[in-house]
C-alpha cells in the first residue's frame, strides 16, 4: 500500500496555536496592507473601457503600433504584448463620449493602415455604468456566498463551526486577493468567479475535518477537546493533500495549457488550493477551540442518531 | 453487504447508456450550411419554399449533402465552404430579399441522432467566435419623444375646436400650453381633459397668462418605456435579418436593455454600425421665408429648425413633422431614371400617402426637406422642389453620394425606426481563430489534467484506483451529455470549470478510499471495511458537494456572461460527480469484490 502520510501517531497541531496564528495573521495583514496600498488591478470588465487584442503576421513592433494609435487622438492608450510577440494587447480608457462603442473600430482602422495583415481576436469593450454594475454584483456575490455557506454549516453543525469555517475562508479570500494587489495581476470577471469557487472549495476542507470532529466528539468519551481536533486532523490529512493534489494538477493543467484567458484564474485558484490547505486546517481548527466549542454541544443530538441507525 | 439489487445496475446501465448517445454528437464535427429564414418574422417556411431552394441548387449545379426544415428556417449542408459560399451566392440571388441566407455551421451527426433531439453541446461566443453587444434604451429620450409628439397632437386638437392659444413648450416631458384668458384655459383643459386621458393637467394662473401643463402619468411613463423597448427589439430583429446572421440571439435584459448575439459575424464593424445607428427619417417643410444671411450668421427663425444640407450650407426647416419614418413600409436602394444618381424608393403607408399628397397639393411650388436624423443630429440629404400633388405613396428620395449610401439607408428605413436612440454599452467580440483556439485550449487544460490525475490515482490506490478513474471518465461522460441535453451554454469558463469539477469530483473517491484504508487498518474485514468506507464517508460528501453548490447557485444568480457559464456547468458537475463517484463507482467495486464472501485483501 503506497502511502503519503502513514502517521500512527496523532500530530499535536493545537499546541502550535500560537505559531500559526502568527503567520495567519502575519500574512492576513500583508494581503490587507497590498490591497490598501496598491488597490486590486481591476480588468476592463470592472472599470469599463476597451480592451483589444490583434495578432500580427510579423512580431509586432509595439512602437510603430503605438506611434500610428496616437495618430487617432484616443486617450491614454496602452500597447502592450500578450503572450507572444505576435500578440498584442491594447487598452484605452472610458472617457465619457458618447461613441466610446465606436473605439475599436477606430482603433483597428488604424492599425490596418499600418499593417494590413492585422488580425482582430478580441475586443472587450465595457461602458463605465455596467463596469460599476460588474463590480457591484461581484461584491454582491461574495457576501452570498460567504453568508449562504455561513447558513448550511450552522444548520449541519454549530454556529461556532460556522464561524470558523467562514473565518478561515475569508482569511484565504483576502489573501488570493492581497496576492493579486501586490503582484498587480489583472483581476477579471473569470479571476472573480475562480475566488468565489475557491470559497465553496475550501470550505469542503473545513466541511471534512469539521466532519471528523464531530464523529470524535462522539466516539471518543475520553479525550480532550484539542486532542480529538488533533486527531481529526491527522487522520483527514492524507486525504487533504491528495484531493487538493489533483484539484491543483487539474488547475496546473489550465495554467500550462489553458492560456492567457485562463492564465489569473488557474492562479487565484493555485493560492485559494495552497492557503485552503493551511487555513482548513491551521485556521479553522484553532478558532474553533477559542470559540470554546464543548462536547455537550453535540452529545444530545448523537444519542438520538445511533439510536435510530441501530 | 456489498451487493446492488439488480434494478440498480440497471438503472446505471441505462443512464449510461442514454449518456453515450446524448455524448455522441460532440464527436461528429460540423459541416459547412447555408440557412434560408424570412426576414419578416411572421413569414413562414414551408415545403414549397424547400423546394424552390432545392430546384435553385440544382439548376445552378450545387451539389449539396442535405437539406432540413427546423423551426422557421431551412438548412442544406455541404460538402466544403467553398461549395457553401457559391450556394449563398446562388440561393440569395433566386430568393430575392424577402429571405435572409446566412452561412452557417450544422452538427455533422447522422439523422437518428436528430430524431432523438440530440445535439452538439451550444457553444458560446468566446468558443465559436462572433459578436456580443448589450445595447441600453435612452428612456429620456423616449419620453421627451413622446412630449414633442403630445405637443403636436395639442396644436392639431386645439385648432380643430378653434380654442385659440399661445404658445406650446416643453421642458423635458412636461408640456406647457400658454393661454390669453381663463376660459380658453378651462376650454382647453376640457378638451385636451378628454381626449388625453393617459396624461395628467394642472392649469396655473400666472402673473403673465394662464397655464396649462400636462405631465405623463407614471402608468403611461411605463407604457412608453415599455413601448420604446419592445420596438427597439423588434427593429433590431429586423436589422439582424437584414445583416444574414444564422442564429441571431436578441433578447431584452432589465428594463431598459437588449443583449444582441450575433455567432459567426466577421464584419463587426459593420454589425456594430448598422445596430448602432440610429436613423430616422423625417420629412418636413423647408421655411422659404427664412434670410439666408441670417441663418449663417446662426440666427434660428421662430418655429425653425437649422439644419445641414448635404446641398451645401444650412437650410431653416419647420419644426412641425409632415412625416416620420413610422409611414414607411418598404424602402429599396435604385437609381433615379433621369439622372442616373443613387435613389432610394419608399413606399408610404395609408395614412401616410394620404398626408404626403395633401401637403404635395398645398404645397405646390415650395421646397420640401428630407432629413436624416441620426444620433441627435439631423441633417437634410436632399430638398427638392415640389412640381406636382404626388399621390399612390410611392416616393423617390435622391440625394445620396453612393450606391452603397443608398442601401444603407434603405436598409435602416426598411428596418424600421428606433423608438428611443440606443447606446452600446458592452460589447464583447471574438473572433473566429480565437474561438477555435479557445475550444483547444479548453480541451488540452481538460485531457493533460484528467491524464494526471487518473496516473495518480492508480499509483497510488491501484484497483480502487482504478475505479475511481473510470468513474471520474463517466463523470466528464455524463457532464457532457448533460450540457448537451439541456443546451447550455459551453464558454471558456465553462470549459475550466469542466476541468475544476473533474479535479474536485475526484475528492469523493479519494474520502471513500481513505475510509476503507483506515477502516482496514482498525482491524475490519475488507467487506466490512468497503461497507463502512461508503456508508461513512457518504455524509461528507455530501456537505463538502453541498457547500461548493451553494456558492455555484449564487455565482450563477449574480454573475453575467462568462461567470454564469461557469457556474451552470460548476452546479451540474457536482450533482453528476455525487452520482458517479459514489453509486456508479460502489456498483463496479460490488461487482469485482461484493461476490468474493470470503475476501481476504483487496487492492487499495
Amino acid at each position: 500500500m503506497l502511502e503519503f502520510f502513514p502517521f500512527k501517531k496523532t500530530i499535536p497541531f493545537m499546541s502550535w496555536g500560537k505559531v500559526t496564528t502568527f503567520i495567519s495573521l502575519a500574512t492576513f495583514l500583508f494581503s490587507v496592507w497590498a490591497l490598501w496600498d496598491r488597490g486590486l488591478n481591476l480588468g476592463v470588465d470592472f472599470t469599463g473601457g476597451t480592451l483589444i487584442e490583434v495578432r500580427t503576421s510579423q512580431p509586432a513592433d509595439l512602437h510603430t503600433i503605438r506611434t500610428a494609435l496616437e495618430k487617432t487622438g484616443l486617450p491614454e492608450i496602452s500597447v502592450q504584448n500578450f503572450g507572444t510577440s505576435h500578440d498584442v494587447l491594447i487598452r484605452l480608457p472610458n472617457k465619457g463620449d458618447a461613441n466610446a462603442a465606436e473605439t475599436s473600430n477606430r482603433v483597428m482602422a488604424a492599425l490596418k493602415a499600418v499593417d494590413a495583415s492585422v488580425e482582430l481576436k478580441r475586443v472587450d469593450f465595457v461602458g463605465p455604468q455596467v463596469g460599476k454594475e460588474l463590480y457591484d454584483s461581484g461584491a454582491l456575490a461574495l457576501l452570498v456566498v460567504a453568508f449562504g455557506i455561513m447558513a448550511y454549516l450552522a444548520i449541519r453543525f454549530e454556529w461556532r463551526f460556522a464561524l470558523a469555517g467562514m473565518l478561515a475562508n475569508m482569511h484565504d479570500i483576502v489573501i488570493i486577493l492581497g496576492m493579486f494587489a501586490f503582484f498587480q495581476w489583472e483581476f477579471t470577471l473569470t479571476v472573480l468567479a475562480g475566488v468565489l469557487a475557491v470559497l465553496g472549495y475550501s470550505v469542503n476542507e473545513s466541511v471534512v475535518v469539521f466532519d471528523r470532529i464531530r464523529e470524535n466528539i462522539r466516539k471518543m468519551r475520553g479525550a480532550t477537546i484539542p486532542h480529538i481536533i488533533d486527531d481529526a486532523i491527522t487522520r483527514t490529512m492524507s486525504r487533504t493533500i491528495i484531493t487538493h493534489g489533483s484539484t491543483q494538477l487539474m488547475v496546473l493543467s489550465m495554467f500550462f495549457f489553458g492560456g492567457e484567458a485562463l492564465h489569473n484564474f488557474a492562479l487565484a485558484l493555485t493560492i485559494g488550493i495552497m492557503f485552503g490547505i493551511y487555513s482548513s486546517v491551521l485556521v479553522a481548527s484553532p478558532l474553533l477551540l477559542m470559540f470554546g466549542v464543548k462536547r455537550e454541544h453535540f452529545i444530545k443530538p448523537v444519542e438520538k442518531k445511533e439510536e435510530a441507525v441501530v | 453487504m456489498n451487493r446492488f439489487p439488480l434494478w440498480k445496475y440497471i438503472v446505471i446501465g441505462v443512464t449510461l447508456v442514454v449518456a453515450f448517445l446524448y455524448t455522441l454528437p460532440n464527436f461528429f464535427g460540423e459541416v459547412p450550411a447555408v440557412q434560408v429564414s424570412p426576414v419578416r418574422t411572421t413569414e413562414k417556411v414551408d415545403t414549397a419554399l424547400l423546394g424552390q431552394v432545392e430546384s435553385l441548387l440544382k439548376a445552378a449545379n450545387v451539389a449539396y449533402s442535405g437539406m432540413e426544415l427546423a423551426g422557421n428556417s431551412i438548412k442544406a449542408r455541404f460538402a466544403s465552404t467553398d461549395v457553401q459560399i457559391k450556394a449563398k451566392d446562388v440561393l440569395q440571388n433566386g430568393l430575392g430579399e424577402r429571405y435572409t441566407v446566412a452561412l452557417n455551421l450544422v452538427s455533422a451527426s447522422p439523422a437518428w441522432l436528430s430524431t432523438i433531439n440530440a445535439k452538439p453541446m451550444y457553444l458560446g461566443l468566446d468558443l465559436r467566435g462572433g459578436v456580443h453587444f448589450l445595447l441600453e434604451v435612452d428612456m429620456k429620450a423616449a419620453l421627451e419623444k413622446a412630449a414633442i409628439r403630445y405637443q403636436n397632437d395639442f396644436r392639431t386638437e386645439l385648432r380643430s375646436d378653434k380654442i385659440r392659444y399661445g404658445r406650446i413648450s416643453r421642458a423635458g416631458n412636461a408640456v406647457t400650453v400658454h393661454f390669453a384668458t381663463r376660459d380658453q384655459r378651462d376650454a382647453a383643459a376640457n378638451k385636451l381633459g378628454t381626449t388625453f386621458t393617459e396624461l395628467a393637467f394642472a392649469p396655473e394662473d400666472q402673473a403673465e397668462g394662464f397655464t396649462l401643463t400636462a405631465r405623463l402619468k407614471p402608468e403611461t411613463v411605463t407604457k412608453v418605456q415599455d413601448f420604446a423597448l419592445q420596438q427597439n427589439i423588434t427593429t433590431l430583429r429586423n436589422r439582424v435579418n437584414e445583416l444574414g446572421v444564422a442564429e441571431p440571439v436578441i433578447q431584452q435584459q432589465g428594463a431598459n436593455r437588449v443583449v444582441v448575439q450575433l455567432p459567426g459575424v466577421q464584419d463587426t464593424a459593420k454589425a456594430k454600425d448598422i445596430l448602432g445607428r440610429t436613423a430616422t427619417l423625417e420629412i418636413r417643410m423647408v421655411d422659404e421665408l427664412a434670410d439666408p444671411q441670417a441663418l449663417a450668421q446662426g440666427q434660428v427663425p421662430f418655429g425653425d429648425d437649422v439644419v445641414a444640407s448635404r446641398e451645401g450650407g444650412s437650410i431653416a426647416v419647420k419644426k412641425d413633422v409632415v412625416l416620420t419614418g413610422d409611414s414607411i413600409t418598404d424602402a429599396s436602394p435604385g437609381f433615379d431614371n433621369q439622372s442616373g444618381q443613387a435613389a432610394v424608393h419608399i413606399s408610404l403607408d395609408g395614412k401616410g400617402a394620404r398626408i404626403f399628397k395633401d401637403v404635395t397639393r398645398e404645397n405646390v411650388g415650395k421646397r420640401m426637406a428630407i432629413l436624416l436624423i441620426e444620433k441627435g443630429v439631423a441633417e437634410a440629404i436632399t430638398s427638392p422642389v415640389i412640381r406636382e400633388e404626388i399621390g399612390g405613396g410611392r416616393v423617390q428620395i435622391t440625394g445620396m453620394e453612393t450606391a452603397q449610401e443608398a442601401s444603407d439607408v434603405a436598409l435602416l428605413l426598411r428596418a424600421g425606426a428606433l423608438a428611443a436612440p440606443m447606446q452600446i454599452v458592452e460589447e464583447r467580440t471574438v473572433g473566429p481563430s480565437m474561438g477555435a483556439e479557445n475550444i483547444e485550449k479548453g480541451f488540452h487544460s481538460n485531457l493533460w489534467g484528467f491524464f494526471a490525475v487518473v496516473i495518480f490515482m492508480i499509483v497510488y490506490y491501484r484497483v480502487f484506483g482504478v475505479i475511481s478513474s473510470i468513474a471520474l471518465a463517466i463523470n466528464a461522460l455524463l457532464l457532457i451529455a448533460l450540457l448537451s441535453m439541456l443546451q447550455a451554454t459551453l464558454t471558456l469558463p465553462g470549459m475550466a470549470a469542466i476541468a475544476l469539477t473533474l479535479g474536485m469530483a475526484i475528492d469523493a473517491n479519494v474520502l471513500i478510499n481513505e475510509r476503507i484504508r483506515e477502516e482496514i487498518r482498525a482491524g475490519l474485514t475488507p467487506q466490512a471495511a468497503i461497507h463502512a468506507g461508503y456508508e461513512r464517508a457518504w455524509a461528507t460528501i455530501l456537505d463538502s458537494n453541498l457547500t461548493t453548490l451553494i456558492a455555484g447557485i449564487a455565482l450563477f444568480w449574480l454573475g453575467s456572461g462568462p461567470v454564469r457559464g461557469f457556474a451552470v456547468v460548476l452546479c451540474l458537475g457536482i450533482l453528476t460527480s455525487m452520482f458517479s463517484a459514489v453509486t456508479v463507482s460502489r456498483a463496479m467495486v460490488n461487482l469485482i469484490y461484493g461476490r468474493q464472501a470470503r475476501l481476504a485483501k483487496v487492492s487499495i
